[in-house]
């Protein structure tokens, strides 16, 4: 149809979920053969304006139009058969079944008999028209995250999506999976697809995006520029509402003593295959060590190992003190602090109150508790104190701690983390899924801990928050270290070769660290 | 003690927990525990004893249990997966349910002989020495039928589109959802199938196996062991029909070693006083928990375990699974 250029066209949405208006009055159009932006921070409404034209949510007013047509949906299967096709950013993924299971999920044919081996020639046909290679007979669990994207991806090829939408896809890769991502994108719109891109990464949006939309709390802020002349401080701009610090000043430092150190340690993870091989480390006072490595090899389980909540073998010593294999107790009392990957799950317990997940560390002790009972005054009056001090959102300090979004959730686990004074922090994640303004506030709060003396253990998956915060970046693969590199001095190419378990001979003597 | 007469009742009282236990892979692996089975066989049971009797047509009186089973589970069909309901709560008043009506419409049925299920030797292979007498001799029906039924079920579960959708609506719902399968059709559905296999195995029991009606005695918490089984069997049907036949076996066997009679011409070594027959008794109960235990285990270790989604009830657009 080439009178209407546009691949989608959505106008006046307005969605209303019980008492949030997610999003009001949005236009938003995909030319044939673009990469559309969306951006916006977390809770803009991006998602759901995108659950909406894939079928999962149905808009409370507005229109869509589909290479012209009206459509209306009632299921994800009707924008299915409208060439819609969606990347979740949490994998909609079988993980006991094959990849070609996967693919097949929900369709039609085969109508009764599944002669699998067929359709896994299909789906190799599939793979070499768009370069995107995973083995079909594979099961999902046994796939990195990368391959399972490939996966959620050839799903909608299967399909004959000609319109894509890909929910934040670059969140679980590494760098080089990130380029192998945005090549794959330009392929597939070289071969007439139509990509809606949604991130809150400045960076890939102005690397990869023809137009840009944005959103901010549920309103358009940009509808449909073109990305050019536009900066990433202008994209910011419109995102936040206001101008944004990027770089966060990390001030030069003398680092003091060996807090933690890590020796020859080993560990299986959950399926018991070995996560930690023979991994050795130190991280000193006053410093940032980061730990860059690719979702799975081993990063999550050495923190597991370092506060406790994972056997191992080797040792693990906090100011001189074994605490390899004891009660997270033990290392609590020497002075370790963790916020976990795990915000809700680990880091706090969402349903108890914000003054409760506060004193979680201290209910022990004076003056919080005396013996059998604890004093919910004092404990109140202090995360009233906490609250103010770190900037928590919430309408009081007997919120609930589910309802608060992930940035306040995370500062009251700092809140109550670095209210204990703590000599050693294990950091996992700190920033993940966090909108700019809450990044920047964490962020700062860590590098405040390095100039109060405390060691930093920096888990992440964040390229640029690793050479923002860290004095030191350890690169680790397969559980094994491969290389550690000075922040200031790193090379991201270097360091993306390491993550794949290529050893980059300069750096390895320096592994001793 | 005649291995040949207890692996033949083993066959046949094994046939109740295989039909049962296979009913509640299909509703678990859709991501449905039910809890109810023992009241779903309880009055399929009585059902299909009290319709057998009234119409003189065994054939109407297996229809009615099985349907008996399948309609009692849409109640929890309609608790747990509309109101998304606690499923073990349920499950538990299904349970409560089902023997409470079975054995207030079942008043009077004991002691009552309806026309049976009829038993028969499959012409040729009943005069194989051994397999012969103990597979294919003077058996029920049904049980011929549970020797197709546990492959069936399998390759349905395993090697088929619909089978392909059940599995990922009971380990991943929202991905069958965003792809366009109706995770609540098609859960309604399997608890269905599940109720309907629990009626049949109480009709295998009153109507086949053990007939008769002895009121809640009638299936002795064997709805309970079927529920073990599953585990044990680790919701893979074919497991789940040996597992039934072996605990099948097991009953019987102990009826032998219980009394005082002579075992290979010796004196029985277990018989100490009558009173320590309730012991032995209870070891296919002891023997269902270390199943249990070390089923689960070894299911961990080999990822085979429960299906991720067993038990949580799906809300298209929460985060999770």
């Amino acid at each position: 149809m080439p009178e209407t250029p546009f691949a989608v066209e959505m106008k006046d949405i307005v969605i209303r979920f019980p008492g949030v208006l997610a999003n009001d009055h949005v236009n938003l159009t995909l030319k044939h053969g673009e990469i559309h932006a969306l951006l916006g921070e977390n809770g803009a409404g991006k998602s759901t304006l995108m659950n909406v034209l894939a079928g999962l949510y149905k808009q409370t007013s507005g229109s869509i139009k589909i290479f012209g047509e009206p459509v209306n949906f009632n299921s994800p299967k009707d924008a299915i058969a409208k060439g819609i096709g969606m990347v979740h950013q949490h994998f909609m993924l079988v993980p006991t079944q094959t990849v070609t299971e996967n693919i097949l999920l929900g369709l039609d044919e085969p109508r009764f008999f599944m002669n699998l081996a067929e359709y896994d020639q299909k789906i190799l046909a599939l793979q070499d028209q768009f370069g995107l290679r995973v083995d079909p007979t594979a099961k999902i669990w046994q796939l990195s995250v990368g391959e399972q994207q490939r996966v959620e991806i050839l799903k909608t090829l299967y399909r004959g999506a000609n319109i894509l939408i890909m929910d934040e896809p670059t969140a679980v890769l590494a760098p080089q999976e990130i380029d192998e991502l945005m090549n794959t994108m330009r392929s597939m719109v070289d071969q007439g697809k139509s990509i809606i891109f949604i991130s809150h990464k400045l960076h890939e949006v102005t690397a990869v995006a023809d137009r840009v939309t944005v959103l901010r709390k549920g309103k358009v802020t940009a509808e449909g520029h073109s990305m050019e002349g536009l900066t990433k401080r202008d994209l910011a701009r419109l995102m936040v509402g206001r101008g944004v610090i990027f770089a966060v000043e990390k001030k030069p430092q003398e680092q003091g003593a060996v807090v933690l150190s890590v020796e020859d340690v080993e560990a299986e993870n959950d399926k018991g295959v070995p996560a930690l091989r023979k991994l050795s480390l130190a991280v000193h006072a006053g410093e940032i060590l980061g730990i860059a490595a690719i979702a799975g090899n081993g990063q999550s389980e050495l923190a597991e190992v370092i506060t406790g909540l994972r056997p191992c073998t080797g040792s693990i010593k906090i100011n001189g003190k074994e605490v390899a294999n004891k009660p997270p107790i033990e290392a609590i009392k020497q002075g370790m602090a963790h916020v976990p990957e795990d915000r809700t799950g680990v880091g706090s317990a969402p349903n108890m109150t914000i003054t409760e997940n506060t004193i979680m560390k201290c209910y022990r002790e004076d003056p919080i508790g005396n013996g059998w009972s604890i004093d919910f005054t004092t404990a109140r009056q202090r995360a009233r104190k906490l609250k103010d001090e770190y900037d928590i959102l919430a309408p009081g300090v007997r919120t609930l701690a589910r309802k608060l979004s992930g940035g306040n959730l995370q500062k009251v686990i700092l809140a109550r983390e670095i209210s204990a004074q703590p000599q050693l922090m294990i950091a996992v994640q700190p920033t993940r899924g966090l909108d700019v303004g809450a990044i920047e506030s964490i962020q700062t709060l860590l590098l405040a801990q390095r100039e109060a003396g405390t060691a930093v253990l920096l888990i992440s998956e964040e390229m640029e928050e690793l050479l923002a915060l860290s004095d030191r970046i350890a690169v680790i693969s397969d559980g094994r270290i491969m290389g550690i590199v000075n922040a200031d001095e790193a090379d991201i190419n270097e360091i993306g070769l390491m993550m794949t378990g290529t050893a980059v001979p300069s750096k390895s003597a320096e592994a001793a660290g | 003690m005649n291995f040949e007469i207890i692996l033949h009742a083993g066959l046949a009282t094994g046939t109740i927990l295989l039909f049962a236990g296979i009913g509640e892979i299909f509703a678990e692996r859709a991501g449905i525990l039910n809890l109810g089975v023992e009241g779903m066989m309880l009055l399929g049971a009585m059902a299909g004893f009290s319709i057998s009797l009234t119409t003189q047509n065994v054939w109407l009186g297996l229809v009615v249990a099985i349907l008996a089973g399948g309609i009692l589970s849409l109640a929890h069909g309609l608790v747990t997966i509309h109101f998304q309901a606690d499923q073990v709560v349920s499950g538990l008043s299904l349970t409560f349910l089902g023997t409470g009506l079975a054995l207030v419409f079942g008043k009077g049925l004991t002691g009552q002989t309806p026309p049976l299920i009829p038993s028969f030797d499959i012409p040729g292979l009943a005069a194989i020495p051994f397999i012969g007498p103990v597979f294919f001799a003077n058996h029920s029906l049904l049980v011929y039928v549970g020797y197709f039924f546990a492959p069936l079920a399998w390759y349905y579960i395993n090697r088929t589109r619909p089978g392909m959708h059940l599995r990922a609506v009971g380990e991943k719902p929202s991905a069958a959802d965003t792809m366009g399968v109706n995770v609540y059709r098609l859960r309604y559905f399997y608890v269905f199938v599940g109720g309907c296999l629990a009626g049949l195995a109480g009709a295998t029991i009153s109507l086949a196996v053990s007939p008769g009606w002895y009121s809640d005695q009638t299936t002795s918490g064997q709805g309970w062991i079927a529920i073990g089984l599953v585990i044990f069997a680790q919701w893979n049907p074919l497991k789940a029909a040996l597992g039934g036949y072996l605990f099948g076996a097991l009953r019987r066997g102990i009826l032998d070693l219980q009394g005082p009679a002579l075992l290979f011409g010796l004196a029985n070594p277990l018989y100490i006083n009558s009173n320590f027959s309730f012991f032995l008794k209870m070891t296919p109960y002891i023997l269902t928990i270390l199943a249990l235990v070390l089923g689960s285990r070894a299911a961990i270790k080999k990822r085979l375990g429960a299906p991720a989604a067993l038990g949580v009830p799906y809300i298209r657009g929460e985060r999770g699974l």
